[in-house]
């Protein structure tokens, strides 16, 4: 079974979902994972999916692709086998004056701490600039990792929390 | 409904004795939001305006449940909240304004969308206790009150507690997928 890993994205407008899920459909693709949503007015859909070969996919899609608005890629992958090692989830939230490189300081320290983001959220609103990060870190690390955190925020004067993800189950 | 629940002995702003002035209210990223604020003499003149100017600010403002000094740029632990008539509310105590208060329980966890007059374009899903007992002081006499609230009204107070200890809503957010932009503004 060939697995895809497909990206689109466009200006927003009625119908793109419809219109990739109804290719998708056609080809006998079956949507596995995705996320598909707005940002700042362009759609965005990230999917994985199960079915046909990835040129069949590319040439299905190119009807939408062709007045060069939406923009589509299309490989094969691995399917996922690995399982990621798993760690404590935490999340991280960092908000102040937009500027460059918040997000590539700060996830530079998780990734340093062995932390994994699985989950990241970025939004620009006026000067104010948030992101939300869902990471699993090793064992016993949250506690120094606060602290470099906290010098990097310091150093880019925004303010950082990281605390560990609520996970009350049933 | 002031006097239906204990705690607050009949509290009104009118208890302030001083006209509240509308102040601005500011926005993050202002660093005054993420500064701990600092503990007040509930008696100090200053303290007794400020107290008023947040119930004014509130009162003048669509939709706002609670207003902290830092909201105002005054770093100090102060906040006003007025659930009154919110469709959410079950207990409620009216309008009141506490000095330097802390949270002493907090039970039963409930998630629930908030927004903030100072993050006007985003709103977020943060779990707060729905049972809560507060503590603190009434400005002006400075008697201390112990409040003990639910649902709506102790989200409101654990939301201004929070601005007081230079916290925002999106430093309690559940997850990358927790926070929104406002399609609706009051």
């Amino acid at each position: 079974m060939n697995e895809l890993a497909i990206t689109l994205i466009g200006p927003d407008r009625p119908g793109i979902v419809a219109d990739v899920a109804e290719v998708l459909a056609r080809l006998g693709a079956n949507l596995t994972d995705s996320t598909m949503t707005r940002l700042r007015g362009h759609f965005a859909m990230t999917l994985i999916c199960t079915g046909p070969a990835a040129a069949e996919v590319e040439a299905a899609l190119a009807p939408l692709t062709s007045d060069g608005q939406l923009v589509a890629s299309v490989r094969a992958v691995v399917p996922d086998g690995v399982a990621a090692p798993a760690g404590e989830p935490f999340v991280l939230t960092v908000h102040g004056a937009d500027r460059l490189g918040i997000v590539a300081a700060v996830t530079r320290v998780l990734a340093e701490a062995g932390g994994n983001v699985t989950d990241l959220t970025t939004r620009l609103a006026g000067r104010l600039y948030v992101v939300v990060a869902e990471v699993d870190l090793p064992a016993g690390t949250a506690a120094e990792l606060t602290a470099r955190l906290a010098r990097v925020a310091a150093d880019l004067d925004v303010e950082v929390t990281l605390r560990p993800a609520d996970s009350d189950l049933l | 409904m002031i006097d239906e629940y204990p705690g607050l002995g009949g509290w009104t702003p009118d208890h302030l004795g001083v006209p509240g002035v509308v102040r601005q209210v500011v926005t993050a990223p202002d660093p005054v939001l993420s500064r701990p604020g600092v503990e007040v003499d509930p008696c100090d003149p200053e303290v007794v305006q400020l107290a008023a100017d947040l119930v004014a600010t509130m009162r003048v403002s669509p939709g706002c449940v609670g207003l902290a000094a830092p909201q105002v740029g005054v770093g100090a632990q102060v906040f006003s909240v007025d659930v009154t008539g919110h469709p959410k509310a079950v207990t409620v105590h009216g309008t009141f304004v506490l000095c330097n208060a802390r949270v002493v329980e907090a039970t039963r966890l409930r998630p629930g969308r908030e927004g903030c007059m100072s993050v006007p374009d985003l709103t977020g899903d943060v779990k707060r206790a729905s049972r809560l007992v507060v503590e603190g002081a009434l400005p002006g006499t400075g008697e201390p009150v112990r409040l003990v609230t639910d649902g709506f009204e102790a989200r409101a107070l654990q939301h201004e507690i929070d601005h007081c200890a230079g916290l925002l809503f999106l430093d309690r957010v559940a997850g990358a997928h927790a926070i929104y932009q406002r399609k609706v503004y009051l």
